[in-house]
């Protein structure tokens, strides 16, 4: 690992859905093994930025480059660059119809064709990092949300992917589930995969992140290292916005 | 301020018991008892006077010349049975159809039970020919001309090909209607709305017809054979609707999901997307194999004797005239029989596909 390369890094990328401007001038460098907090009110651009790394989202204007590689709309760049990122998703999205382990498995199997009993060993694995391993016959809808979304970042994990990029991983929870979720998730942090995450979870964000983004209305307004982003906030759109969510 | 714990008890006694659903249920109010007092006086009318005609004063043997009791003579379908399951196969070959028919039961027993995936590749693809030459002929049996095959017999083969084939069809034209493709889409959505905006009856005489026409005299398809492709194109275009409403059910996430794990289309399709767009489809999909069970009536009017047919026909026999009654009434009971046990197999495949609770 190189603490020095971009491994992400999107230069004055723009996007429209229709005539409406959703991401304006993105400017942004994740290094490897960076953790990244992107934050900032509905509507901003949050998701849509991230949703933007692995080609979930096209982008009209600008570059965006992944690993040293240009993403394009070139299907084989975009399975590529999607061989090394995993999503965690608000809902989840965990395959209903599959058991929990056949959920970790099925990418292994039949993507990068590894033997059965080996994805089995790996999914395993990363069931017991994530504390679920005796859930592994159930299916999705038997478990708790927090539980869910534990199996979806195995999920991700059983790809051995360098960037993770987490789009509101607890938005979707009730308040008691949230803290296990993020407990997963800073553990993850000793693994060195470079995180991006979109949430609302300041006290992660304090914890965790090397950098905190605020994003409003389609653009970056404000970066900082953590500790200044909260306590010396400088443009008015993020001293009100810090002072929205700390009412709650 | 501390409450304690307070331990469930037991639903009070007068929301139980046999008088309380009754209230609840069938008396609840005065319209409510009206129409419940109505319907059972309805049934009081309809059920002992047609038990009594199918079974009390019914004729179950003896000749026709013997019938003193005024009900069903159901020796008429005695005497008609091989017609209505045979048609006019030959009666020395009956067998054949019996034994295609035991060698499908086992052959499904089989291919449940075994986890062998070479046996059930060979059952896969060995039944079909197995099946065909049994009741057809070929490899040194006898060839029996389809023109031959009536009755429930008809109606099977019929029908089974229709629902087996018309399903993967549907399932491709679904796929393709909904895909990014412009090309691929417009073709699947102009073969569904061509093949929908159309009776199956026109696509019956076209087959048996119009088709013709287009090909050379010496290559002559057989008239079944022709049947059977109008009415499995036909229904391939129902099921590929039913697939796609299923399709449009599942969330954005889901393909996402799949997305983002870099499953390419067809495994992504396959594992992720159809599994869970056909569970959701089964009550309509079944809804479709048996109005296609029952549209196989209409082979009637291209001169091909199905078991609905049959009864007309076996009713002009001079000696038995006047039978057609029960004749209607058994063919009915089949067709009742076979249709329900498609809804309920539909209904215990739902129960084995439901993973919400389980």
């Amino acid at each position: 690992m190189n603490k020095d390369i971009d491994i992400i890094k999107f230069q004055n990328l723009n996007k429209w859905y229709g005539d409406f401007h959703v991401l304006k001038d993105i400017n942004l460098n994740v290094k490897e093994g960076e953790r990244v907090v992107i934050c900032g009110p509905s509507g901003s651009g949050k998701s849509t930025t991230i949703r933007c790394v692995n080609h979930l989202e096209p982008f009209q204007e600008g570059q965006l480059f992944v690993n040293g590689l240009e993403l394009t709309e070139d299907i084989k760049r975009i399975k590529e660059i999607r061989s090394y990122t995993g999503m965690v998703f608000q809902h989840f999205n965990l395959f209903p119809h599959l058991s929990i382990l056949e959920n970790l498995t099925l990418a292994p199997i039949w993507v990068s064709g590894t033997p059965k009993n080996q994805a089995i060993e790996t999914a395993m694995h990363y069931l017991e990092r994530v504390k679920i391993a005796d859930q592994a016959d159930k299916y999705p809808n038997q478990l708790s949300g927090g539980q869910q979304q534990r199996v979806a970042i195995a999920r991700c994990l059983c790809n051995s992917p360098k960037i993770m990029l987490f789009d509101e991983p607890t938005s979707a929870l009730d308040p008691e589930m949230i803290g296990e979720v993020l407990d997963v998730m800073v553990e993850l942090v000793e693994d060195g995969i470079t995180m991006i995450c979109v949430t609302h979870e300041m006290g992660f964000a304090k914890q965790v992140a090397d950098r905190v983004i605020f994003m409003d209305a389609g653009q970056i307004v404000e970066e900082n290292e953590p500790k200044a982003f909260f306590e010396n906030p400088e443009s008015e759109r993020l001293k009100l916005f810090l002072n929205q969510i700390c009412h709650h | 301020m501390i409450y304690n714990t307070i331990q469930a008890k037991e639903a009070p006694s007068n929301t139980k018991g046999a008088i309380h659903w009754l209230k609840e249920n069938l008396f609840s109010s005065i319209l409510n008892s009206i129409l419940t007092i109505m319907a059972f006086y309805l049934l009081y009318m309809i059920i002992p006077p047609l038990i009594n005609w199918m079974i009390i004063d019914a004729t179950w043997s003896g000749s026709k010349e013997e019938i003193t009791k005024d009900g069903a003579r159901w020796i008429f379908i005695k005497e008609k049975f091989h017609h209505f399951v045979y048609g006019f196969y030959p009666e020395e070959f009956y067998y054949r159809p019996n034994l295609a028919l035991v060698l499908t039961f086992l052959y499904i027993y089989i291919f449940r039970k075994t986890n062998n995936k070479n046996i059930r590749y060979f059952i896969f693809f060995s039944y079909p020919i197995i099946i065909y030459t049994l009741v057809a002929g070929g490899f040194g049996l006898e060839h029996i001309e389809t023109h031959k095959w009536g009755g429930l017999l008809l109606t099977i083969v019929v029908a089974t090909v229709g629902i087996i084939v018309s399903f993967p069809i549907g399932i491709i034209l679904a796929l393709g209607r909904a895909s990014n493709m412009p090309i691929i889409r417009t073709l699947s959505t102009i073969y569904i709305e061509f093949f929908r905006g159309v009776p199956l009856i026109t696509i019956l005489f076209m087959s048996s017809v119009v088709l013709p026409l287009f090909f050379p005299s010496e290559l002559e398809f057989d008239k079944l054979l022709r049947a059977i492709i109008g009415i499995t194109l036909f229904q391939a275009a129902y099921i590929a609707e039913v697939v796609r409403g299923g399709l449009q059910a599942i969330p954005k996430g889901q393909y996402e999901a799949a997305d983002s794990l870099n499953l390419p289309y067809w495994k992504s399709m396959g594992f992720v997307i159809l599994p869970q767009a056909l569970k959701i489809s089964i009550p309509n999909i079944v809804g479709s194999f048996i109005s296609l069970f029952k549209d196989t009536t209409l082979l009637l009017i291209i001169g091909l004797f199905d078991l609905l047919a049959m009864v007309g026909l076996t009713s002009t026999d001079s000696n038995w005239l006047g039978f057609e009654t029960e004749g209607y009434v058994f063919v009915a009971l089949v067709y009742w029989a076979f249709c329900f046990s498609m809804s309920r197999y539909a209904k215990t495949l739902e129960v084995k596909f439901n993973t919400d609770n389980k």
